[in-house]
């Protein structure tokens, strides 16, 4: 009964999409860039983070140089500085990517910084980034929308 | 980890003052990254142990009185909160990270506290007065939990407040068009039910932790 197996096929195969959706990535050249990500905004939230990790699967060595997104005024390249308890956040140039290497953009350390959020962000929501590098060229990418927790354990990225 | 840099212009005041000898050294108790030693309050000289300490012990207290303001313009000081924890943190709503991972932590602090969270009044300060309103800061921390209070003020209400809790907080330009951040401690601080210093939390101890920890100050109280 060759529809019997449809009928249980057909769930498998939705929820095969569903998990490749919770974890999506996109290529460019010698780049990955492995799941990108923010959170959901908190009411008159102005601003918003972007992470995800890039690996440079090349044996040259590249540089992410910018970012650009239709949701925000502008977004920029940060890093988390921190000095004893006190926590710094700073512009930086580039995110040096050196070969067979992978830099993380997370919580507490780089990450995107989307400044002037045209539209609060809710959960589940993509919002779209073009991501720019300085020999791989320009991507876009989709920032999924969640909640921290589901994408990182505290022990995995406070550590510092 | 032990850096403990907010105080250090204390830290020479006191050794200049403390005359116990070469041998004495200074011990901040409450830098300790576990949290699991009694945290007193007094900046205490260790001495050698056969020495008696002759001089008064100095204390460098954590807290004090503010009067802030929260969601609706209500004005709020400390003494609202007696007779429950606070639980105080300082950030600002124009901060895309650590300031909602923080508030996401302690929300689930609150959860893992259970009904002990009935307690515990967890008080966000904002060191951004210029551009969190008390209604900014009030829906932007309800967004999180609605038990926990956003707090603002005038920048002189929430330069006392961060001065009375030593917390270090400065703004920094982002760009030369008016864009700027904040530079801020990022610690926890655990007040009694009278309001006095109990605990320090490090930015790194999870909410399990401190959760934990917030028990067992409870405990110590109902023992006392």
């Amino acid at each position: 009964m060759s529809w019997r197996i449809h009928a249980f096929g057909l769930p498998a195969l939705v929820l095969a999409g569903a998990i490749a959706a919770g974890a999506h990535e996109y290529k460019l050249g010698a780049i990955e860039i492995d799941h990108p990500w923010t959170r959901p905004t908190a009411t008159g939230q102005q601003v918003g983070a972007g992470f995800m990790t890039l690996k440079n699967t090349g044996t040259e060595a590249d540089r992410l140089i910018g970012a650009e997104s239709a949701a925000s005024e502008k977004v920029e390249l940060h890093e988390h500085i921190h000095e004893g308890d006190v926590v710094k956040m700073r512009p930086v140039e580039a995110i040096a990517l050196a070969p067979q290497a992978a830099v993380k953009l997370e919580p507490g350390g780089y990450h995107l910084m989307l400044i002037g959020l045209k539209a609060p962000i809710s959960e589940g929501a993509m919002i779209p980034v073009t991501l720019i590098f300085e020999k791989a060229g320009r991507v876009d990418v989709e920032l999924m929308s969640q909640k921290q927790g589901e994408a990182h354990k505290p022990a995995e990225h406070m550590g510092h | 980890m032990n850096d403990w840099r907010l105080f250090p212009v204390m830290f020479l005041a006191f050794a200049c003052s403390l005359t116990l000898g070469a041998t004495s050294a200074l011990m901040l108790p409450w830098s300790n990254g576990t949290a699991q030693a009694s945290a007193p309050l007094a900046l205490t000289a260790a001495t050698p142990s056969a020495t008696p300490v002759t001089e008064p012990q100095r204390k460098v207290p954590i807290g004090g009185p503010f009067k802030l303001l929260a969601s609706g313009g209500r004005t709020v000081t400390d003494e609202d909160f007696r007779g429950r924890y606070m639980l105080v943190f300082f950030g600002f709503t124009f901060c895309p990270d650590i300031c909602p991972t923080k508030l996401d932590e302690i929300a689930r602090t609150l959860q893992a506290l259970g009904e002990d969270a009935k307690q515990v009044a967890p008080l966000f300060i904002s060191v951004d007065p210029e551009r969190d309103t008390p209604e900014t800061i009030g829906d932007y921390v309800a967004s999180f939990d609605t038990r926990i209070t956003g707090l603002t003020g005038t920048p002189d209400d929430i330069f006392n407040v961060a001065k009375a809790y030593k917390a270090y907080y400065q703004k920094v330009a982002l760009d030369d068009q008016g864009t700027y951040t904040m530079d801020h401690s990022a610690l926890t601080y655990l007040m009694g039910r009278d309001g006095t210093f109990r605990k320090l939390f490090r930015p790194d101890e999870t909410p399990e932790q401190v959760a934990e920890i917030i028990r067992q100050v409870m405990a110590e109280d109902k023992g006392s």
